[in-house]
């Protein structure tokens, strides 16, 4: 379950980074891909879509927000946390 | 023009019929305008002195969908206490916002456009979503209603130049007429236009500034994907911004001939002096410290005013992370040393963004420090942002006596807008 959450998320940040899905470590952050802020505001409205999950994030205060950009990792930790608070 | 003679340029110059470039002089001498603040111009300019806060819970149909809740609405907004059953049928709240701030500003100037001089003038404004409301409206009716009908006015109802049209059409201007939509700098261009012209000598007078009603399900949902707008407040410069709040409302001025007001005998509120525009060129969004900075230096020079001229900035001042840093910069590099001594506000934590009206709404602050030594501050200013360390005039106003004034606007798309005033 986790490990296919993972992988639909990095099929997605690979399609806006145009880079392949195996290119995406967790390790990564937006900034080593290349995506810069509508690119970021553009990839996680295709993880809500993705998941049907609402994320919190402002742009204005990324640090701030409950949700963390930090990198893929920490992505993709947040939004295995939204689906399962979804599914509870 | 060109023809004249040197001496008789001079001779007008010393007259105070010219500017410094032989062009003639252009000078407001109405002024109207609608918001969340009041419904005309001293009630704005006294929520300004007080520093009030128009930003409460946005009411409208399916407000409970959205994730931003809050906004300038303007709560009080009865169309049938200004028009007739058979205009509110065409008229956007746009239009209609619009077109009480032109009569207010006519008012106001003493101006009658009967004969020859409504063939000399005109009227251009701003908007970035026009008929946003009649859009809302109507698609709701076919898509979620599923009717198959709509009302025959929508298209003249909801077009972006049915404000400009309107206005030209109640007072009965006849020279050049048109809509600029240029995002959030709409009204600074539209303003910035309605100069040139009056000092080109292409009208005699213009009307000129901006509306926008955006504040509808449809109008908040959009700007919610961008995920720029705040939930609890409007704080620009301070260091927990948390993103800009919309507004709504219109501004509109009279822009005149100088030699035309002075004739006349009219009470003159300000001198327009300069205008300048720059593209950034680079992203639809972000904005460039460099575009804006060239903006402000080329309407200094436009104006032919030194830096040190300038006494205070109506701010850009959206209350985003990005705008308020860079706005800061580009005017920390256009003027020097003299960026820590002049005075720069937003007064869009009052009235919120009006978008494509918000240069009308904010040259009033300007107008009042000018003629009223009174500095509108930057209300909801809580903590110091080193990336934004100017005098922002924080949450108190400021009597203070300013001869020159610049108003900024630097819209998505990196069009950037500002006009200079000065007190006559």
């Amino acid at each position: 379950m986790t490990d296919q959450i993972r992988d639909r998320i990095r099929a997605i940040i690979a399609e806006q980074a145009m880079l392949e899905p195996d290119q995406i470590t967790e390790n990564s952050t937006p900034q080593d891909l290349g995506i810069d802020s509508l690119g970021l505001v553009e990839s996680i409205f295709a993880i809500e879509e993705e998941f049907d999950i609402s994320i919190p994030f402002n742009a204005n205060e990324p640090e701030r927000s409950e949700f963390d950009i930090s990198n893929m990792g920490t992505i993709m930790a947040a939004v295995e946390r939204l689906v399962a608070q979804k599914a509870a | 023009m060109n023809s004249r003679k040197p001496g008789a340029k001079a001779a007008a110059a010393q007259a105070g019929v010219e500017g410094p470039n032989g062009v003639r002089r252009v000078v407001i001498t109405g002024a109207g305008t609608i918001n969340a603040l009041g419904h005309d111009v001293p009630t704005t300019m006294e929520a300004f002195r007080e520093g009030r806060c128009g930003i409460s819970q946005l009411d409208f149909r399916d407000v409970d969908r959205l994730s931003i809740q809050i906004g300038a609405q303007i709560h009080d907004w009865r169309a049938e206490d200004y028009f007739n059953r058979q205009q509110i049928l065409l008229y956007d709240k746009f239009t209609q916002f619009a077109l009480l701030a032109a009569k207010q500003a006519v008012a106001q100037s003493g101006l009658d456009f009967q004969g020859a001089i409504g063939l000399r003038s005109g009227v251009v404004l701003g908007t970035a979503g026009g008929g946003l409301n009649t859009w809302d409206e109507n698609y709701r009716t076919v898509y979620e209603e599923g009717k198959n009908r709509v009302h025959p006015f929508v298209v003249p109802k909801l077009m972006n130049n049915a404000a400009a049209s309107h206005v030209s059409m109640e007072f009965g201007l006849r020279g050049p007429a048109f809509t600029v939509a240029t995002a959030c700098a709409s009204s600074n261009h539209a303003m910035g236009l309605a100069f040139q012209m009056v000092r080109s000598g292409g009208a005699q007078v213009m009307l000129t500034g901006g509306s926008e009603a955006m504040l509808c399900f449809g109008g908040v949902k959009a700007w919610e994907g961008l995920r720029v707008m705040s939930k609890d407040a409007c704080r620009p410069f301070s260091a927990n911004r948390n993103g800009m709040v919309q507004g709504e409302g219109a501004g509109v001025f009279v822009f005149e001939d100088y030699e035309h007001a002075c004739t006349r005998g009219a009470d003159i509120l300000a001198e327009v002096v300069g205008f300048a525009m720059s593209s950034d060129a680079q992203d639809i969004v972000m904005p460039s410290a460099q575009g804006a900075e060239r903006a402000i230096t080329a309407a200094l020079h436009d104006a032919g005013l030194n830096p040190e001229d300038v006494g205070y900035i109506n701010a850009h001042g959206t209350g985003t992370a990005a705008n308020d840093k860079t706005e800061c910069a580009a005017v920390a590099h256009a003027f020097g040393h003299h960026a820590d001594r002049l005075m720069i506000s937003s007064t869009k934590a009052m009235h919120g963004h009006i978008i494509g009206g918000t240069g009308a709404v904010e040259l009033l602050a300007c107008i009042m420090a000018l003629r009223d030594g009174v500095i509108a501050p930057t209300i909801g200013y809580q903590e110091a942002d080193p990336e934004c360390g100017l005098d922002v005039v924080p949450n108190e106003a400021r009597e203070a006596r300013v001869d020159a004034v610049l108003s900024n606007a630097f819209a998505f798309g990196g069009l950037n807008a500002v006009i200079a005033l000065r007190r006559v």
